[in-house]
């Protein structure tokens, strides 16, 4: 063939672009975190339309929740949303503490307010951090690293462990704060502002990244509400719906502080929303500390509440009431409730059913970021494969939350 | 907006005379059980009613009381935007050994709605795709029924030549 005969047939062969092609992306694919499949039908480099699988993280957390006591769930909840697993642990003993009627003592509640919110900042930080370096902002990301492991060091000094954390219990927590817990949180909270600042002007003013996020991913308010968003992604739609102030728990209601929302409802506000929540927490966590009494930290009520090891070796009824919630479990009166908390990426529910027995009857979890997963493609229809991955970076999917 | 209950199932019942609906109130929720061919009516009811406008889809799942009553009880949680304070809890109970319903009209529902088939195996009549979800296509029963031993194996699945045999998928 001539060069002058090749060059005819390319100009007359049809172009491959032309036709739709299909792509797998992930599992193993970085930006989808190892726990998510997209079927991808492409039109060049616009998506047409997007086929999602999850399951690959499903571990059976609601079967293996009706195997075991109430107490042996927390060690669970730790494994559903794992950058944040205290609110995890939070929410579920609230919820379960509602149905003993039994209510924590202040100091408990004051102590899960602030570790929730120190939670819900790290889990933002990673959520913020991973998103950024996912788009090549690496230096903005390594920052927020930086301050996440802040307070991660800061969960490993109150719990014991750096992410399965286990640290509620039903009535209460598993011990009190180390003595030097407020100094702790204040350095790191000032080092994180001082990280929140830099990154900030790293990416809100950087014109690669915004053009990246603004106008990505629009969800109008309807349907964001008809797919069951909650948390930065329904609040970047302009609808101020945060369950800490629709239907506070804990002592939300003593707190003063505020809302943030967005107004286009675009991958940038979800950024933004994020950004902003995580100064207010910080806000929250300053007058929990200041507000914080002295006191017991667990119920005084051998039916819910393990004895004193003192009291397991030296007297009968601390022995019995040792077996009794090892042996048999908390006993969790009959009935059912759906208690949902603010998580980091939304609205998370536990409905949970008891028979009255030592074992749950039925505790289902309302994954947030099963919601966002399912609006997915409603999101990225029409977009670029690139935008794939900064919005579904905005989802926060948590694989051990979304499959469970 | 205060809600009563009996106020609100005497206005569902009104509304949907075929639901059958009955009301509770807690501190916290409002629980409404209904008969199942009448879900799709009363969610759009309790959707468009001005006073309590539930627009946010909060949850859909199920319990499964089989050994008890025989039934498996479909649950969807939805929150009035107009008082977000209290979740409403609208209960539906079908046959265990036949579960049969229609598919609901919130987006939210669809991904739900099939956790639940994956779990239980309800079969939602109209639902645009009902597959498994979070199990493979392959797998043998309903993992969360209390019928199904939470220690049970599966059989081994073939391996697959995706090209001959791709694997089940819609976009």
């Amino acid at each position: 063939m001539s060069t002058e005969e090749s060059r005819k047939n390319l100009a007359t062969a049809a172009d491959p672009l032309s036709e739709v092609m299909e792509l797998q992306m992930g599992p193993s694919h970085p930006a989808c975190h190892g726990t998510v499949k997209f079927d991808l039908r492409l039109d060049g480099e616009n998506i047409l339309s997007c086929g999602i699988t999850l399951g690959y993280l499903h571990r059976g957390f609601e079967k293996m929740c009706e195997q075991g006591t109430w107490t042996q769930v927390i060690p669970y909840t730790d494994r559903l949303n794992y950058a944040s697993p205290l609110i995890n642990n939070f929410i579920f003993c609230e919820g379960a503490e509602r149905l003993c009627g039994i209510e924590a003592p202040e100091r408990t509640s004051y102590l899960r307010v602030i570790l929730s919110e120190a939670s819900r900042i790290a889990d933002h930080l990673t959520c913020l951090g991973m998103g950024a370096t996912e788009l090549g902002a690496f230096s903005a990301g390594f920052y927020m690293n930086e301050a996440r492991e802040l307070f991660y060091n800061l969960f490993a000094r109150v719990t014991g462990a750096r992410v399965t954390v286990s640290y509620g219990r039903i009535g209460g927590l598993t011990r009190d704060v180390p003595d030097d817990f407020e100094q702790q949180i204040r350095a790191a909270i000032s080092r994180t502002e001082e990280v929140l600042r830099d990154s900030e002007k790293m990416l809100e003013r950087n014109r690669i990244f915004t053009d990246r996020m603004a106008g990505i991913g629009i969800l109008t308010q309807e349907e964001a509400l008809s797919y069951g968003l909650t948390g930065p992604l329904l609040r970047a739609t302009g609808i101020s719906y945060d369950v800490r102030k629709a239907a506070p728990y804990m002592v939300y209601d003593r707190m003063d502080f505020e809302v943030p929302v967005g107004t286009k409802g675009d991958n940038f506000d979800r950024f933004a929303v994020r950004f902003e929540e995580m100064k207010q927490s910080i806000r929250i966590i300053d007058q929990a500390l200041k507000q914080m009494p002295t006191g017991p930290v667990s119920v005084n009520d051998p039916r819910f509440v393990l004895p004193d090891k003192k009291d397991v070796y030296n007297n009968i009824e601390g022995l019995m009431n040792h077996f009794k919630i090892v042996i048999e479990g908390v006993r969790v009166p009959e009935g059912e409730i759906y208690f949902a908390g603010e998580g980091a990426n939304g609205e998370l529910g536990f409905y949970i059913v008891s028979d009255g027995s030592g074992r749950p009857y039925r505790i289902r979890v309302r994954p947030p970021c099963w919601y966002g997963m399912a609006a997915l493609e409603n999101m990225v229809r029409g977009h670029m494969v690139s935008d794939l991955a900064a919005i579904f970076g905005m989802i926060n999917m948590i694989g051990g939350e979304c499959d469970r | 907006m205060a809600l009563d209950s009996a106020e609100v199932a005497a206005r569902v019942a009104a509304a949907v005379p075929a639901s059958s609906a009955r009301a509770a109130l807690t501190a916290s929720r409002l629980t409404i059980e209904v008969a199942p061919a009448s879900m799709p009516d009363v969610l759009c009811f309790l959707r468009d009613d001005p006073a309590m406008v539930c627009k946010l889809f909060v949850d859909g799942t199920a319990v499964d009381y089989e050994a008890l009553r025989g039934t498996v009880e479909v649950i969807y949680v939805v929150r009035a935007m107009a008082d977000p304070s209290r979740c409403i809890v609208v209960k539906a109970a079908v046959d265990a050994a036949d579960p049969v319903m229609p598919s609901q009209v919130y987006a939210g529902a669809n991904w739900a709605e099939r956790e639940i088939y994956d779990m239980y195996g309800v079969h939602f009549e109209g639902h645009p795709d009902l597959r498994r979800i979070l199990m493979y296509p392959e797998f043998e029963g309903y993992p969360l029924r209390k019928s199904y031993p939470y220690q049970k194996r599966q059989p081994l699945v073939p391996e697959r030549d995706p090209l001959v045999n791709p694997w089940p998928r819609r976009y």
